[in-house]
């Protein structure tokens, strides 16, 4: 099935049943025969993405998997609030170990498999940001590097919020953390370079990467089916709010992630074997102030003492997202020599097809950052070939 | 017990010979324990390897402070390392080198050590010849079995055959095979009356 | 079949009959050789079944294993020093979970200053993360040990490491008896989990543990280690029936029960200590060696037989607790409380300090004569120390110890001004 985003609202909620749908087309969460893998009961807070987002893609694993399918997930929230002794949340074979090695532990449980001849039994494993981008790192680039058939899920709440919300290297510049207090000449986290992951994952050249929010569910979940009928690495990196960590209203979860992609922040993508393959379109574009706006991670930089020098700096960022992964449709755009060369495929950007893209030499165009050379099917990229 | 040290520098196939050493041993029949002492590695570091070949099980592991025989893989060690340390008046010494005990200064050895028992092979030379390459571990390991009789040629070739493939086998094998010849008739011509 | 070869060579074949299905590791001195050796039995075809994982680090080894035990798999992993450092996490998470990985330890100095040679701190190291750790006398006994450990991790759900000197015996060359896969196929049963990740019956492995249940999960993980007390002579008896040689167990003696002076050590050493001791028998000395096979679980009972009419006891270790003196020596001494013993610990051939038969022959008349201290460190140079600690005293930017320390042995070069 084809990215398609359902332009579905149903008046007063983001529900997903989806009546309106054709059978095939209805979401896993529409279908009461579903594993419902993260069962109900679990500690996570009101509100929690990361809950939402493990249940959707989960089951939509499972589906795809004909139930057969094994969990391996990292320390952190999602392993600490499904798991209050004695009760498990879970109704799948799920394994936790430690906080740095989920990727390494999948890699073991995908060579047993194999070994005994079961590799119709899928793995995946799931962490959060920073089981993902910061102290599980080398053993992700590891699994990546070697191509286990493994599925690595990470829920981006962009900080340690298990521990009491500190600063990892997801955290967003200027929001505030434990460790990042809005004090000081340069309230919040500090403006670095980032650390992109899903990028860093598609340098590495395996089978599929995607990301994803919580804000399009069935677009989750048809990146999860996608990524299943795959073999070997595969990434899907998913965008979950926290209401506690993000100081945002428990209800304001979906809508958070919505507006995340909407500003830019968040570009919505899909890759393959180091090529970006399709993006997801903004579809209304909005200023990042109506995105900060509602966290309270960020209101030291409206308010009695505004800092509108680090908001434009944001939107710079957002600008630059939008510029590089071609997130919106012609008339708006962009320096054409900036956008990340996409192959064929539906909201692809002008002039964008295999090879032949604006950008898509080798080398680039000025203004591409590092990370930003993604090489065309068939073209050496810098320092290849 | 019988206590071998074998010196040489790192890339020489010092350790090698240690242990095809041990292998040729245990084809003999006997007992035999070869291990490496490490320095600091690199390609041309002094480096040692020991070989103890008993009629019984060989329980101690420490390195050989006495050895029976020596091996000196690498004439240059000569005066920079103290190789000699333990040898005894009636302990063996077998040089890799085409120049003589008195040529390369040791002339003291040649007044206090039996002459059957302190010989120079041109092993380098040999392997050169037989093998193309300069490596001349086991090429003098066919010279220690025709000055100790500690083991027989037959096992050292077999032990060559077995570790090494091809060209590289056949060429060792004959290297060694010379060095043997060589060091035999040495000890003719030292004793006066044939060896065995 | 007898055959001479190097030890680790030995190692990789007897795993490799154990049929793992999975074998992953990172390379590091002195264990490279064992995972070389399985490497290529897997990729030349001749071990089938098997996943040989290269990963990134050690860490990721043992993650691996982890993995693949919990989802039924017989899993291997080697390493040594800092590498077993790097994984202890893992070490100490692979036994909580109760998962029969079986490792090979081959025993390094742990740095700084980095040192690759043979001694048993790294084994110290992980002394109480509840693996069941085993020593390995010589290399035959280094392959036998192996069988043994795939057995007893699997009957007791329980990690077990096998303990051998690196480049003493991993990297030695000498006469080993290889199984035939009949033989071990017949000890070595398919491993049958009590755990494992199975979609038809789904469990959660690895769930959280309060204040209200930890001391009584801990507590079966020391139930456990005391049932190895009972498994171990049990195993190791069956394998001398299979075999036909002794092999593991919990403490070997040699000329000890009639000896007024025991030596206890573990590992390597006790070879050359048989040596001294048979010549100071030749002189009269009532002297014997008590090796110990299993250190956790310490032997305790099995030791206090074994030393219980002994004057002496002589506890040669290569490790130290700085600060406090030896490690094995109080293990020992608790096992012997309340007897009229005595015990002398003796530091030994720390950072592959060789340790030879005439010194440890010293070391025993000294004992035998009951001169010698609670704590002795062998073969020490006190003239190195003296010497660098006057230069911390004269100075406070004295520089870095080891440094100094080499440079008056003559090693490094002096320093370009």
């Amino acid at each position: 099935m084809p990215l398609q985003p359902v332009k579905f609202y149903q008046t007063g909620s983001f529900a997903v049943g989806n009546r309106l749908l054709p059978l095939e087309q209805r979401s896993v969460q529409a279908d009461t025969e579903r594993t419902n893998s993260l069962n109900s009961g679990h500690r996570a807070c009101q509100g929690c993405g990361e809950a939402l987002g493990a249940r959707y893609a989960l089951d939509a694993a499972m589906r795809a998997s004909n139930n057969k399918m094994i969990a391996v997930n990292a320390t952190g929230c999602l392993e600490v609030f499904s798991t209050p002794y004695p009760e498990t949340s879970w109704r799948v074979p799920w394994l936790h170990s430690l906080f740095a090695n989920a990727p390494a532990v999948a890699t073991g449980v995908a060579a047993a498999l194999k070994a005994q001849g079961r590799s119709d039994v899928r793995v995946v494993a799931q962490a959060g940001d920073g089981g993902t981008v910061d102290i599980g790192f080398g053993c992700l680039s590891g699994m990546f590097e070697r191509n286990d058939d493994v599925l690595f899920i990470c829920y981006d709440n962009e900080g340690y919020m298990n521990t009491g919300v500190q600063r990892s290297s997801a955290t967003p510049p200027a929001a505030r953390t434990a460790t990042t207090e809005a004090v000081g000449p340069e309230p919040g986290n500090v403006f670095g370079q980032g650390k992109n992951v899903p990028l860093l994952a598609v340098a590495h050249e395996i089978p599929y990467v995607a990301t994803a929010t919580v804000s399009e569910l069935r677009d989750l979940e048809y990146k999860v089916h996608r990524a299943m009928a795959m073999h070997g690495a595969r990434y899907i990196h998913v965008l979950v709010p926290c209401p506690l960590g993000w100081q945002s209203a428990s209800n304001d979860t979906v809508h958070l992630a919505r507006l995340a992609k909407e500003t830019g922040l968040f570009p919505v993508f899909e890759a393959e074997h180091g090529e970006i393959t399709g993006v997801s379109k903004i579809r209304r574009r909005l200023p990042v102030e109506q995105y900060l706006e509602r966290q309270g991670r960020y209101r030291h930089l409206f308010g009695p003492t505004p800092r509108p020098d680090v908001v434009e700096r944001i939107q710079a960022m957002a600008d630059r997202n939008i510029r590089r992964f071609g997130l919106l449709d012609e008339d708006e755009d962009p320096d054409p020599d900036e956008t990340l060369p996409v192959g064929a495929g539906p909201g692809a950007g002008p002039g964008a097809g295999p090879g032949a893209g604006p950008g898509a030499g080798p080398g680039a165009g000025p203004g591409a950052g590092p990370g930003a050379v993604v090489p065309s099917a068939g073209e050496p990229g810098p320092g290849e070939g | 017990m019988f206590q071998v040290r074998i010196h040489g520098r790192g890339g020489q196939g010092v350790v090698t010979a240690a242990e095809l050493l041990s292998v040729a041993a245990f084809g003999d029949g006997h007992f035999a324990q070869a291990f490496p002492s490490f320095g600091s590695e690199r390609t041309g570091a002094p480096v040692m390897a020991f070989c103890r070949i008993d009629g019984g099980r060989i329980r101690t592991r420490e390195p050989i402070v006495s050895p029976d025989a020596l091996i000196v893989l690498d004439a240059t060690l000569l005066h920079q390392v103290d190789l000699f340390s333990g040898v005894t008046p009636d302990g063996y010494v077998l040089l890799n080198s085409s120049r003589g005990f008195e040529e390369l200064g040791l002339a003291d050895m040649l007044r206090s050590h039996s002459s059957q028992r302190l010989m120079a092979v041109p092993a380098t030379e040999l392997a050169l010849t037989h093998t193309g390459r300069a490596v001349p571990n086991a090429v003098l390991l066919g010279g220690f079995a025709a000055m100790t009789g500690a083991v027989s040629l037959d096992a050292v070739v077999m032990a060559i055959r077995e570790r090494f493939k091809g060209d590289v086998a056949e060429g060792n094998a004959a290297a060694a095979t010379e060095a043997y010849g060589l060091v035999a008739r040495q000890r003719e011509v030292h004793s006066g009356a044939p060896t065995a | 079949m007898l055959r001479q070869l190097e030890g680790s060579r030995a190692v990789a074949e007897a795993v490799a009959l154990c049929r793992p299905e999975v074998v992953c590791a990172y390379p590091i001195s002195p264990q490279t050789h064992i995972i070389e050796g399985i490497g290529s039995l897997v990729k030349s075809g001749a071990l089938t079944r098997c996943e040989f994982i290269n990963v990134e680090s050690e860490f990721a080894a043992m993650s691996v294993c982890i993995g693949a035990s919990a989802t039924g798999a017989r899993a291997y992993t080697a390493t040594a020093s800092q590498g077993l450092l790097y994984m202890i996490e893992a070490v100490y998470n692979a036994s909580g979970l109760g998962l029969p990985i079986v490792m090979t330890l081959a025993n390094r100095a742990i740095g700084a200053p980095i040192n690759i040679w043979n001694d048993h701190s790294d084994a110290m190291a992980v002394r109480d993360a509840g693996w069941v750790m085993l020593f390995a006398e010589t290399n035959q006994e280094a392959v036998d040990l192996h069988l043994q450990a795939f057995r007893l991790a699997e009957e007791l759900s329980m990690p077990v490491m096998v303990c051998m000197d690196g480049f003493i015996l991993t990297h030695a060359f000498e006469a080993v008896e290889v199984p035939t896969q009949q033989q071990v196929d017949v000890f070595l049963p398919p491993y049958e989990p009590r755990q494992v990740l199975d979609p038809l019956e789904p469990v959660s492995i690895g769930a959280m543990v309060g204040p209200e249940a930890f001391e009584e999960v801990r507590y079966l993980a020391h139930v456990k280690q005391l049932q190895a007390l009972d498994l171990i002579p049990e195993i190791a008896a069956e394998f001398a029936g299979t075999f036909g040689r002794r092999s593991g167990g919990l403490v070997s003696t040699y000329r000890s029960e009639d000896a007024e002076t025991v030596v206890v050590a573990l590992g390597s050493v006790l070879g050359t200590i048989k040596d001294a001791v048979d010549d100071l028998r030749e002189r009269g000395t009532r002297i014997g060696v008590v090796g110990i096979g299993s250190f956790r679980p310490f032997p305790t009972a099995a030791v206090r037989s074994a030393l219980g009419s002994a004057t002496r006891v002589v506890v040669v270790e290569k490790a130290l607790a700085p600060g406090v003196g030896g490690i094995v020596a109080r293990d020992v001494s608790m096992a012997v409380a309340g007897l009229p013993v005595r015990t002398h610990a003796v530091i030994a051939g720390l950072g592959g300090r060789p340790i030879t038969k005439e010194a440890l022959t010293r070391l025993f008349e000294t004992a035998a004569a009951d001169a010698l201290d609670a704590l002795t460190f062998l073969d020490l140079d006190r003239g190195l120390v003296e010497r660098e600690l006057e230069r911390m005293a004269r100075r406070r930017r004295s520089g870095p110890t080891a440094e100094n320390v080499l440079r008056d042995v003559g090693i490094v070069s002096a320093r370009v001004p």
